[in-house]
């Protein structure tokens, strides 16, 4: 029975030490954004901030772009995860639903973006952007976002119809109701769940995108919180507080919604995983 | 409805959005990269065959790319041996059930859904030599004028990327794994119990082998994401000091954006797909014995 507790204690031990391990650099983070470079660069670079200096955030809103940033940050994400949302829930729903020849050959390609790293095509992707004019505007961005979202959701979203019985939606549609109708009206509804699920996949991915947005945007008016982040540190390099707060002020959204979602945010990073 | 949804213009409507969309700006850039790859090209002269001699430079005659294929399999070693192990262990704790399950699972899980960017930034500051929080603990517990230059110095500045990479990701596989824990049938445990088999029997008897497939998934998962790792080593080091830190994605990067060789950078940028589809491969064909295994229980 001693030897029980001890292994009991020791597993508690390891569950203590790899959870402070995580938190640790996160509440640093918090700490020495509310810190002045005195305290940070001297006397106090662990503890809490003995004067708590949220003028840093002050700075990091009113002085510098960071809302533009963040606003624009809003924007793709929020326009990818609606857009990319419906158009994958339209294509799962031919894949998983209707009936055609090629519906498993497209489902296979579809498969294989998620095996393709984005680098791959990062060039040729650029120049066709470039081509077509909308390198350097919103849909610069916008368009390769929504394009990279598509394959991970058709996964989910495939998966999820194949879950549920037909009849369901076959006793609400009936026939004479059209099929737009009938899909905007009953079946979106049902695939709500699933739907959510790759929504918070999709919107993780693309908030913290770097390497499309630090390549395809050039103008400040279009570019992304972590983009902005990137450039905002090397201005300041000296001002630790100030580029921690922006830091905390990028990283807020995500944590947020994974507060407030915890199970629905671990439940489709893992649904991301097992498809993939 | 079967008639309805065999109508070849509603087909149409609902899966072209999503396959234009596909193929205009994942497909065919993917293939054009292929087709650069054997080109001898810089975006704005003409373009020269070359054949495979693109591929062959990587390993003959370019002075940093074998350095860059060394750190990436560092990598994919430091993400295997100890980022998974770590991961697993976790999960076997968690999913027994402890008190608190749910604050760990969740505090774990944490780093994930937050921007490399960030995550890199705060380990720069973490390593730095004067200020960062490793150097303080080292001076804290013995060497008091401890100032080592992690980043800094080519010896120990890819390493010095490791940590965060493995860091960061620990929480992600352990859920995964923990998802995969609690999906075993109980009837399984019930079983052993009353064949009167100990803790340890059941890990390794039981949970280990059904859990099979889904090691492998997490393997394949954490060697493909080394093999593509880009966005901490870029913001970190940016492949310095002296190129010592350069994974493959750094040196393509620099190579189609910088030194506009189009050509040669497409060829390193297919290889590292190349290189993704024959891991995968691999750890297929390894675990598929272990599969079977699985299925026999």
């Amino acid at each position: 029975m001693t030897k029980k507790k001890f292994f009991h204690g020791v597993r508690t031990v390891i569950l203590i030490i790899i959870a402070a391990a995580q938190l640790f650099p996160l509440y640093w983070l918090f700490t020495y954004s509310l810190k002045g470079n005195v305290e940070i660069f001297s006397d106090n670079i662990i503890g809490l901030p003995k004067v708590w200096r949220w003028e840093n955030y002050t700075t990091a809103f009113t002085q510098t772009n960071l809302v533009k940033y963040f606003l624009n940050s809003v924007f793709y994400s929020f326009f990818t995860v609606v857009i990319a949302g419906f158009i994958s829930a339209m294509a799962a729903y031919a894949i998983a639903r209707m009936e055609w020849k090629l519906k498993h050959v497209i489902f296979g390609v579809f498969a294989l973006g998620i095996m393709i790293p984005a680098q791959a095509a990062l060039l040729p992707l650029f120049q066709i952007l470039d081509k077509t004019g909308l390198k350097g505007g919103y849909l610069g961005l916008l368009i390769p976002y929504i394009t990279g979202a598509l394959p991970m959701s058709i996964m989910i979203l495939t998966g999820f119809y194949r879950s549920i019985p037909r009849e369901i939606e076959e006793a609400a549609c009936i026939d004479g109701c059209g099929i737009f109708r009938c899909f905007i009206s009953i079946i979106l509804p049902i695939i709500k769940s699933a739907l959510a699920t790759a929504s918070i996949f999709t919107f993780i991915n693309t908030w913290n995108e770097l390497m499309l947005a630090n390549t395809f945007v050039d103008s400040e008016k279009y570019r992304t919180l972590p983009v902005g982040i990137m450039s905002f540190a090397g201005q300041y390099s000296t001002d630790w507080g100030l580029i921690g707060a922006g830091m905390v002020i990028a990283t807020l959204p995500t944590i947020v919604i994974y507060f407030m979602l915890s199970n629905q945010v671990q439940e489709s990073l893992v649904a991301g995983a097992v498809k993939g | 409805m079967k008639k309805m949804l065999g109508r070849k213009r509603y087909v149409a409507v609902f899966i072209l959005p999503a396959l234009l969309l596909f193929c205009c700006f994942t497909l065919i850039p993917l293939f054009i990269s292929g087709f650069y790859s054997l080109f001898d090209y810089n975006g704005i002269g003409t373009m020269t065959f070359v054949g495979i001699k693109n591929y062959i430079k990587m390993f003959n005659g370019d002075r940093y790319f074998p350095t860059a294929i060394k750190n990436s399999l560092l990598l994919v070693a430091g993400s295997v041996f100890i980022q998974l192990p770590v991961s697993l262990i976790l999960a076997l704790i968690l999913a027994k059930g402890v008190k608190g399950e749910k604050f760990f699972r969740t505090v774990y899980f944490l780093p994930v859904v937050i921007s490399s960017m960030v995550i890199g930034q705060l380990w720069l500051k973490m390593f730095n030599s004067d200020y960062g929080l490793v150097n303080f603990f080292i001076r804290m517990f013995g060497n008091k004028d401890f100032d080592y230059s992690w980043l800094a110095t080519p010896k120990t500045a890819f390493f010095t990327t490791m940590v965060p990479a493995i860091w960061q990701y620990i929480g992600y596989h352990m859920l995964i794994f923990y998802a995969g824990i609690k999906s075993i049938p109980t009837d399984y445990y019930e079983a052993a119990q009353i064949d009167g088999a100990n803790k340890r029997q059941v890990n390794f008897k039981i949970t280990l082998p059904l859990l099979a497939p889904v090691i492998k998934t997490c393997v394949i998962f954490a060697i493909t994401g080394s093999l593509r790792a880009f966005d901490l080593i870029y913001v970190m080091t940016g492949g310095g000091p002296n190129h010592a830190s350069e994974v493959p994605a750094t040196l393509m990067y620099t190579n189609l954006f910088r030194k506009g060789l189009y050509g040669y950078g497409s060829a390193q940028a297919f290889f590292i797909v190349v290189e993704c589809l024959i891991f995968t491969v691999i750890v297929n064909k390894l675990f598929k014995k272990a599969e079977e295994n699985a299925s026999a229980i």
